[in-house]
């Protein structure tokens, strides 16, 4: 007689333990495929038996039905477990074979990197934040007043042409540089002030190999009591050393913003030919760096701060041209196109 | 400013240094010198030579043939120069020579006729711009002459770059009183070769004045606060003679006829610029100085036709403009040959109508650049002088008395007060009244004062000497900033903190490094269109907005590196946008973006894997928490949704929102229609969201549990239409506190599964931190799961 017929239970139970044994026994996924052909196939064992529910009286159909279906989603789950099981061994495999050679390439990741540029200035705000210099920001629109006025700028007054300049509105400008930083600093605290803000900048320049429209600078304002113009030189000369190395010389010599009085342009030994003369210094020997100055009391005046009491220094450089410096990239264009070939250089 | 050493010599004979050594000191007391320029470079086989025959080529219409005295025979040149005139004068290189930069001359066959040797131009010789034909010299010369020495070459350049407050040395006078020892008491104006003194009277009067018969006339008081006139009659225009010629040309610029190039000479000497007028072609005559009349027009010197409008200050003669004041003369009474009598200007204009005037015109000068930095107003006189004797020793000629001197708005000198103890202040070193007053007053400063502050008396030609922090600087150029000391003193730490964004971004930037990124930047102006803010005045048309968003601009990224075979891509970028915020100033918002195509890891020999969407998911929860604070999420963005518009994503992209639903940004597969990719290309994946200000979240500790957990696993037949995050948010509604974690570790549907559903399998587990759970504790908590998830969902426990 049919054993189904006798204890259909007893049966699937058997059916189930078999099955969990050949799935487990199976090897290789041609002996895991044999093993569901022989349960699961169009001639399986359980599949088989299934078929022969029908013969079975009403009373005990369903429950063997359901019986013999919760066997079937079980080997079914087991046997896509183990395929998934045999897949990683057979990877596993692979690299046991392979283990005789360990000169095979390892396993790499994708190496990720800052912009040359937050390097930079990542760097430099690290050396005047030793100098006791936060880190803050300033709106990259402006209005003139903002831009110019308070900077001592009169755009009656051909310092203004310098800069060439992005409008949006008759009033309202892309910044020309950093420096209008000091005047929301200022507007919004009271002095002692230390402070440094990069960012970008604007200029109606087009693109060529030194000249983007946009590119980045930082500013930095310290304001108090009895700031001097030996505050100033002492500070430049320790950030100088600092990034470019403690070889390098520092000079300051007259130069002139509106915003800043007495103003100096700060010159290092050129750090490409160490002071002999080169290209990069156009054969001086030494490369301009950045500008400085005292605070003019005039920006104090636009900003209600008393200009008898307090003094202060300013600065500000253009972190992108010392990147190209640094880093000896002969094209400005290179750090806007975002090739993965330079960054990854860079990473 | 181009400036001759020669010339500074001449000025300031006790002044000592080689051309190099006055351009390190001039850098170092005032402003930089950005090169010098030896103008005998390369000249060295230049000779003078003179053509004494001109005779047509037999082979070629465009070529002569030169009979040539070299001083050392009589040479035969071939040459295309259209100016060759017989008896002139030329420079000349002879065979075996070399031009400049080293072009060596070679005998060379021009068309069947041998050519012994080059004539040579202006440019040839890098000595001007001219190459239309060969360099004629005007004058007398010795054949066979160095070229260096007939035109006085043995001269330096130097390039001063003359900042703007600094209009005094925009003039070789300024430059020699800034060097001279003892400054301006240390400078003399040497005599002219030939030199003829011109003599005439000279009453400074008010508004109006009669130069030599010519009524002088000032209306516009405050645009012309002086003008000076003199007429010269019987001057015979020509060139000038050759030492004259070579000044000029040795700050780089053209000798045009002796009457201009005075003007020109006494310009690049006092810082005076100054206009000849054929006295002919003024009508009335007279001169009035006055805003030009809406409608006016003008024919300029450099024969453009300009209307003028009210803003234009311009000398007009009884009829019509004759000149715009400052800025450029006019073509219609221009000096030329035929010019016997002169009038010449002389004056002082207020620097902003000037700029404004220059700059309404678009046209920019050598007067119009310094008189609106603001020239010496007192200087009038000397200069007016200096021209009319360099006029009589150059073009003859005689003055017709009176000289015109219209001085209505008188210059009054300027008292600053100086305090040294300021001085101390500000500079950080003592520096006593008498070292200050020592470093003032070369430069022409008046110093009094005897205790208390020093009273200084600015000269005329420093308008930039407002206030007393500007004597200041003074004080500390010249005394020289070399000589501060660099120590670092004490400080106060300032008010302020770091900026909280900045912080955030540097977390951002770092994170997605760490995921393999690298970051890009990208210049903000993008085509109508994708931003909303339009520039005035951009550069180009398809950069005439500023950015909504960086993603577009980082797609463009993409296609660079595909363009150049790069395959995987992984950019990332933080940085501004702008929103139209209804005011004046656009709104900013710092933005977070990136994109990436291609594979997941580096080639590997055991197989490589593409970036899949769910690396997008993981990517976008693990970085917006950062972005946009800790109750970030990321969910399916709703089709049809406003924020699908913004980012160019494919369906099936996600949105990132803030725990009320604030839409941040979003992320999902690049659109193929937003891209140009290659065939060979994978998909491009990527997301943009803004940043929010939020506080660091407080990290605290909690205890390490002590109390073993309990799992268990649920598989769960789930409808086709009942998210897995229905599922996961019943399980956790539905579980006792103890519930410690849930995660999903298997999605299947397949032949096993009936075909409206699919099976989702959960991991739970509880824990306690009080005790160890019972299994019956546990098992009464999954009963209740199961029956939430069977009564709200209709999902079934698989296999039950």
């Amino acid at each position: 007689m049919n054993p189904l017929l006798v204890n259909p239970g007893e049966e699937f139970a058997r059916i189930e333990q078999d099955g969990r044994r050949a799935i487990e026994a199976a090897t290789t996924l041609e002996e895991l495929e044999a093993v569901r052909v022989q349960y699961l196939g169009r001639k399986g064992r359980l599949t088989l038996l299934l078929r022969q529910l029908g013969q079975l009286s009403e009373a005990v159909r369903p429950a063997a039905g359901r019986e013999g279906n919760r066997v079937k989603d079980l080997l079914s789950r087991l046997l896509e477990e183990r395929a998934r099981a045999l897949e990683a061994e057979h990877a596993g495999a692979a690299v046991a074979a392979a283990v005789e050679d360990r000169t095979l390439p390892g396993r790499a990741r994708w190496r990720g990197g800052l912009h040359p540029c937050t390097q930079v200035t990542d760097e430099i705000c690290e050396i005047f934040r030793t100098l006791g210099f936060v880190r803050g920001r300033s709106p990259e629109a402006e209005t003139v007043w903002y831009n110019f006025t308070a900077l001592n700028t009169s755009l009656d007054h051909p310092a203004a042409d310098a800069q060439a300049t992005f409008y949006l509105q008759a009033d309202a400008v892309l910044r020309t540089h950093t420096t209008p930083m000091q005047i929301h600093v200022m507007q919004s605290s009271p002095p002692p002030i230390r402070v440094v803000v990069p960012g970008v900048v604007y200029r109606r320049d087009p693109w060529d190999a030194s000249h983007a429209p946009a590119f980045e600078q930082v500013d930095g304002l310290a304001v108090d009591e009895g700031i001097s113009f030996v505050d100033l030189k002492a500070a430049i000369a320790y950030f100088v050393r600092e990034l470019f190395g403690r070889e390098t010389k520092t000079r300051f010599r007259p130069s002139f913003f509106p915003f800043t009085e007495p103003s100096a342009e700060v010159e290092v030994s050129c750090t490409v030919c160490g002071g002999g003369g080169c290209s990069t210094c156009k054969g001086t020997g030494w490369m301009e760096i950045m500008g400085c100055g005292m605070v003019h009391p005039a920006v104090f005046e636009a900003v209600g701060y008393d200009a008898e009491r307090y003094t202060g220094y300013a600065f500000g450089m253009g972190i992108t041209r010392i990147a190209l410096v640094r880093y000896g990239i002969p094209d400005i264009r290179l750090l806007y196109e975002g090739d993965m070939r330079f960054l990854e250089q860079f990473a | 400013m181009n400036v001759s050493y020669r010339w500074l010599k001449d000025l300031a004979p006790t002044l000592s240094g080689t051309p190099h050594d006055l351009a390190a000191r001039i850098t170092q007391l005032a402003v930089p010198v950005d090169e010098v320029v030896d103008l005998a470079w390369g000249l060295e086989d230049v000779v003078v030579a003179r053509v004494t025959r001109v005779r047509p080529h037999p082979n070629a219409d465009r070529l002569v043939l030169c009979e040539v005295q070299t001083g050392d025979g009589v040479a035969q040149v071939v040459t295309g120069a259209p100016n060759v005139v017989e008896g002139a004068f030329y420079p000349f290189v002879a065979v075996g020579g070399a031009l400049p930069g080293g072009v060596a001359i070679q005998r060379v066959n021009l068309r069947g006729v041998w050519s012994d040797g080059m004539l040579c131009s202006e440019r040839e010789l890098g000595l001007g711009r001219d190459a239309t034909g060969i360099m004629r010299l005007s004058g007398g010369f010795e054949v066979g002459a160095p070229l260096v020495k007939a035109l006085g070459l043995d001269d330096h350049r130097l390039v001063v770059d003359v900042t703007a407050n600094r209009p005094d040395l925009l003039g070789h006078w300024g430059v020699a009183r800034e060097l001279a020892p003892g400054g301006v008491r240390g400078l003399r104006l040497a005599p002219f070769p030939g030199h003829v003194s011109a003599r005439y009277d000279r009453v400074t009067e008010g508004a109006q004045a009669m130069a030599g018969g010519v009524a002088v006339r000032i209306e516009d008081r405050d645009g012309c606060p002086r003008y000076a006139a003199l007429v010269l009659r019987g001057v015979r225009v020509g060139p000038s003679p050759e030492w004259l010629a070579s000044r000029l040309r040795a700050v780089g610029a053209r000798p045009i006829n002796n009457v201009v190039d005075a003007t020109n000479y006494v310009l690049f000497e006092l810082n005076q610029p100054l206009h000849a007028f054929d006295l002919a072609k003024l009508r009335g005559p007279a001169i009035v100085v006055r805003r030009a009349r809406p409608g006016e027009r003008i024919r300029t010197l450099d024969g453009v036709d300009r209307e003028l409008n009210p803003e234009v200050l311009v000398i007009a003669d009884a009829e019509r403009p004759v000149a715009v004041a400052g800025v450029i003369g006019g073509a219609e009474t221009e000096v030329s040959e035929a010019t016997t009598d002169v009038l010449i200007e002389c004056a002082y204009f207020e620097p902003k109508r000037i700029r404004r005037g220059s700059r309404s015109l678009g046209v920019e000068t050598d007067a119009s650049y310094r008189f609106q930095r603001g020239i010496d107003p007192e200087g009038l006189p000397a200069a007016l002088q200096r021209v009319a004797d360099l006029i009589l020793s150059v073009a003859g000629g005689v003055v017709q008395v009176p000289a015109a001197d219209a001085y209505p708005n008188r210059w009054t000198p300027r008292v600053v007060r100086l305090r040294p103890e300021r001085v101390s202040l500000v500079l950080g070193v003592e520096i006593g009244r008498d070292e200050i007053a020592a470093e003032l007053e070369p430069l022409g400063m008046d110093v009094r004062g005897s205790g208390g502050p020093l009273e200084v008396t600015v000269p005329p030609w420093r308008p930039d000497m407002a206030r007393e922090v500007d004597l200041i600087e003074e004080v500390a150029r010249r005394w020289g900033y070399d000589r501060f000391p660099d120590e670092l003193r004490p400080f106060r730490l300032g008010r302020t903190q770091d900026d909280r964004v900045v912080r955030a971004v540097s977390v951002i930037r770092r994170a997605m490094v760490q995921a393999g990124f690298l970051e890009a930047r990208s210049v903000p102006f993008v085509a109508a269109g994708v931003g909303e803010i339009p520039l005035a005045n951009p550069l180009a048309e398809d950069e005439a907005y500023l950015r909504r968003w960086l993603l577009p601009g980082l797609v463009d990224r993409v296609e660079h590196n595909f363009a150049r075979l790069v395959r995987d891509v992984r950019l990332v970028e933080v940085g501004t946008v702008f929103v139209e915020s209804g005011g004046p100033l656009p709104r900013e918002e710092v933005h977070v973006a990136a994109v990436w195509t291609g594979r997941r890891e580096p080639s590997h020999w055991m197989g490589e894997k593409e970036w899949d969407v769910w690396d997008l998911k993981g990517r976008l929860e693990a970085i917006a928490p950062h972005v946009v604070g800790p109750s970030a999420f990321v969910r399916p963005l709703q089709p049809g949704s406003e924020a699908e518009r913004a980012l160019p994503f494919q369906a099936g992209s996600f949105a990132v929102v803030t725990q009320d639903g604030g839409w941040m940004g979003g992320g999902g597969q690049v659109r193929p229609d937003a891209i140009d990719a290659p065939r060979w290309a994978g998909p491009v994946w990527g997301f943009e969201m803004r940043l929010a200000e939020f506080g660091a979240p407080a990290r605290r500790y909690a205890p390490l549990p002590s109390f073993p957990a309990v799992e268990r696993d649920l598989a769960l037949l789930v409808p086709l239409d009942c998210p897995a995050a229905a599922v996961g948010d019943a399980i956790r509604g539905s579980a006792p506190e103890t519930l410690e974690s849930l995660s999903l570790f298997d999605v299947y549907t397949g032949p096993n599964i009936r075909a409206d559903s699919r099976s989702l399998a959960w991991r739970l587990r509880f824990r306690a931190g009080d005790r160890t759970l019972t299994d019956a504790e546990v098992d009464a908590a999954m009963k209740v799961i199961i029956r939430t998830l069977e009564e709200k969902l209709d999902v079934t426990v698989r296999g039950a």
